[in-house]
């Protein structure tokens, strides 16, 4: 106790009434392993002592809960769910916790239980995946990690949870967190920074080419990280790295709301591939009990010749509202988006993308495929901007829909903001629909209807499912076929 | 094989077949012709299922089976192929993945085991061969942009490949030129065996001097009004179905 009030010294006359405020009210006990819903610089604080961290980022945290309060919860024209409380949410549990978990595979949706039988999952996974309380935790991936660590260690690159990279590398930490994606950017960045709760750093040094693909999947603690998790990318000059997020399995989470930062900084020369397969739990057939992810992700070409790409197939969540940008700072720099969004049953998901070029030469691609059945809406959104000093930018954006049955919606909103004439911007849509023929024609051939949708879906997206390391492609198309499941016929 | 008893079927409440009577026996071939509009396709299309058009009196049966009650995929495990009159396109899909997943599925339906990737590319690059196909169409999308002769092409190969009992063949010929004509022949030929049947509709009597029928039939406004042997075609192509119909009508006073 005695540690965190010295953190919370300082001259600010504000500051000093705030820690006043904190040593008068702030009554739970720093030992407690959860914290009661609601959320107030109390709660921030707590968060902050209970991982032990400097001051920096205390302060950090302070102003961003402080400038949230001033933000309004953002509206949008494609996306409906009820009204988040912000303070009936518990932003604090440490990992032990999960009591309020199933007891057994028995308690676990069977429609979920199904798909993990689909994907070829083995049990013992199934039940880490499900949240099934008590489960040994020492499964093959831990081993597997370990030597990767090792493997990761001689090439000198870090990769480790965000608060241990908080604790052994602060001023690496410092001197980047925010600088892409400032708490002040919007409201659940802002939120974000206030309560995050873990994630993932990776830093690459200069030079270095990272001798294998990053993934959460291999991190020990990936399971845990909550709902407000915070990534950091680092790539220093002439540097490369992949990073996969997320599983193709879906995984039931107690938390409806999930608000995530991801930052990728690419300086000179560098290069960083993040890809994602997001399967959140998308809720039941009426749509109840699913995800709303909120997420921002926003890669920073600061170098010249840099490049960031972006991969995401998004089949899950009930709510998902994500556009990862690229800031094209440096000169000839390279941004892609390349992005399979599959919505079903009511499902509703407004993605897409920001390309901003600030430096000359800078090229963008973004081919998004919208894919929308049952209920559905699917919404693209994309901004091109182009800032008056950089000459010569290009950017090619490709966006087709594809509708299955005809209850569904998609929707495509492309804004274009050139303010160079000397800008190349280039712009494709389509809109298809799986056609009564077509699975006639497939069916006359003895291809099911589920496999016929399969088929036609993954070839509508096979631009994109090219992009993705190659066993996570194997497994993204058996995902939309699962996803896809009963669709049609 | 198949045995159709007064089968009768409308779209839209518009009754298009009007008492269809046709059976059709292991190793035979029959060949149907008749004016545009009488109600060719939409036989083949009852006979593999599609949706939309119902059977308002009739039976058919396949294989000792109640056709009716199979979907059309079941009917397609079953052997029957249809080569469209006008086969769709299918972009983003690929011809070879396509046919894969085809092979497969009436593998598995028979309980047979996946074909391997080497075996299947070796039984593609044969048959396609076998109609003269130019090898890039596999790797297209499916259908997508072909020409009309290599749609048709195309179907022979599928059909080639999935090597059913009884293969429907709707007017395969029409649109080809000279050597495709003879391909789709040859095709269809190195398939005719004792135990396998083909249905071939078609206006032109080339095509049954390269495919010799053992039956022709002249369909007319939904009813078959005249059988024969391969002779009949003769007789159509040089007389047309003007006196066929008169001498129907006449029948019918
Ligand atoms: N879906 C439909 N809706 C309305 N009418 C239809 C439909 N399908 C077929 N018909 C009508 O049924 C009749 C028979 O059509 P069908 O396609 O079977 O003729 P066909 O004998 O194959 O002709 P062709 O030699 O020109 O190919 C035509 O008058 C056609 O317009
Ligand atoms: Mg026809």
């Amino acid at each position: 106790m005695t540690k965190r009030s010295e953190k919370v010294e300082t001259a600010d006359p504000i500051e000093e009434f705030l820690a006043q405020d904190y040593e008068h009210g702030f009554v739970t006990d720093i030992e407690t392993d959860a914290l009661p819903p609601g959320l107030s610089e109390e709660v921030v604080r707590f968060i902050s002592a209970k991982k032990n961290e400097p001051e920096f980022l205390l302060e950090w945290r302070l102003k961003a809960y402080r400038h949230w309060l001033t933000l309004e919860e953002p509206k949008w024209a494609h996306v409906n769910y009820p009204k988040i409380d912000f303070n009936a949410i518990s932003y604090y549990s440490a990992p032990k916790s999960k009591t309020d978990g199933p007891k057994s595979l028995d308690e676990v949706d069977p429609e979920l239980l199904k798909t993990y039988e689909k994907l070829g999952i083995p049990l013992r996974e199934q039940k880490r995946l499900a949240g099934v309380v008590a489960v040994d935790v020492v499964f093959d991936s831990v081993s597997i990690a370990t030597t990767f660590r090792e493997t990761l260690k001689e090439a000198g690159v870090i990769f480790c949870s965000f608060a241990e990279a908080v604790q052994d590398y602060p001023e690496l930490v410092e001197a980047h967190l925010g600088s892409v994606v400032s708490y002040r950017d919007n409201f659940y960045a802002a939120l974000n920074a206030a309560v995050f709760s873990d994630g993932s750093f990776c830093y690459i040094p200069e030079g270095v080419r990272c001798p294998m693909e990053l993934s959460t999947y291999f991190r020990i603690n990936a399971a845990n990280t909550g709902q407000f998790e915070r990534t950091l990318i680092i790539a220093e000059p002439g540097s490369y790295v992949s990073y996969l997020e997320g599983c193709t399995a879906p995984m039931r989470d107690e938390n409806q709301l999930h608000a995530a930062v991801v930052e990728l900084i690419a300086k000179e020369k560098a290069e960083i591939k993040y890809s994602t397969v997001q399967n959140w739990y998308p809720g039941d057939k009426d749509g109840k009990g699913g995800i709303y992810n909120f997420v921002t992700k926003r890669g920073d070409c600061r170098g010249d010749h840099s490049k960031i790409s972006w991969t995401q197939i998004e089949t899950g969540s009930a709510v998902t509202w994500k556009y990862p940008s690229v800031i094209l700072r440096g000169d000839h720099s390279v941004g892609e988006f390349y992005s399979v969004a599959l919505t079903n049953n009511y499902q509703q998901a407004d993605t897409g993308t920001k390309m901003i070029h600030m430096g000359k030469h800078t090229k963008s691609t973004i081919i998004s495929k919208g894919i929308s059945a049952g209920h559905s809406q699917n919404a693209y959104r994309g901004l091109v901007r182009v800032a008056a000093k950089a000459d010569n930018a290009r950017n090619f954006t490709q966006c087709d829909s594809l509708l299955v049955g005809s209850k569904c919606g998609a929707h495509t909103f492309p804004y274009l903001e050139a303010r160079n004439k000397t800008a190349k911007l280039e712009h494709e849509a389509t809109t298809s629909k799986i056609g009564e023929d077509q699975l006639f024609y497939l069916a006359q051939r003895g291809i099911s209807a589920d496999d016929a949708v399969s088929l036609i879906v993954n070839g509508f997206c096979k631009e994109v499912l090219n992009e993705l390391p190659m066993e996570f492609a194997v497994e993204a198309q058996k995902l939309l076929g699962i996803n896809l499941e009963g669709s049609v016929g | 094989m198949l045995t159709i008893k007064d089968l009768h079927v409308s779209v839209d409440n518009k009754a298009i077949l009007k008492g269809i009577n046709l059976t059709i026996k292991a190793g035979e071939v029959h060949a149907i012709m008749g004016p545009n509009g009488s109600g060719k396709s939409t036989l083949s299309k009852v006979l593999a299922g599609r949706d939309g058009y119902t059977i308002t009196r009739g039976t058919i049966e396949f294989m000792g089976q109640d056709l009716t009650e199979l979907e059309p995929c079941d009917r397609a495990h079953a052997g029957l192929f249809l080569a469209f009159q006008y086969p769709v396109e299918i972009p983003g899909v690929s011809n070879v993945q396509f046919l894969k997943a085809a092979v497969n599925a009436v593998r598995k339906a028979k309980g047979e085991e996946e074909i391997s990737s080497v075996d299947f590319l070796k039984l593609v690059r044969e048959k396609m061969a076998l109609v003269d196909m130019d090898q890039d169409l596999i790797y297209r999308s499916l259908n997508d942009g072909f020409s009309g002769g290599e749609k048709k092409r195309n179907e022979t190969l599928q059909m080639l490949m999935l090597e059913p009992t009884l293969a429907i063949l709707d007017e395969t010929d029409s649109g080809l030129d000279i050597d495709a004509l003879q391909s789709v022949a040859k095709g269809v030929n190195s398939l005719r065996s004792q135990d396998r049947s083909f249905l071939m509709i078609t206006h032109y009597q080339r095509l049954l001097n390269h495919i010799e029928p053992d039956f022709i039939h002249v369909l007319a406004r939904g009813e078959i009004i005249k059988s024969g042997d391969k002779s009949l075609a003769q007789e159509l192509e040089a007389k047309g179905y003007g006196w066929l119909l008169q001498e129907q009508a006449d029948e019918c006073e």
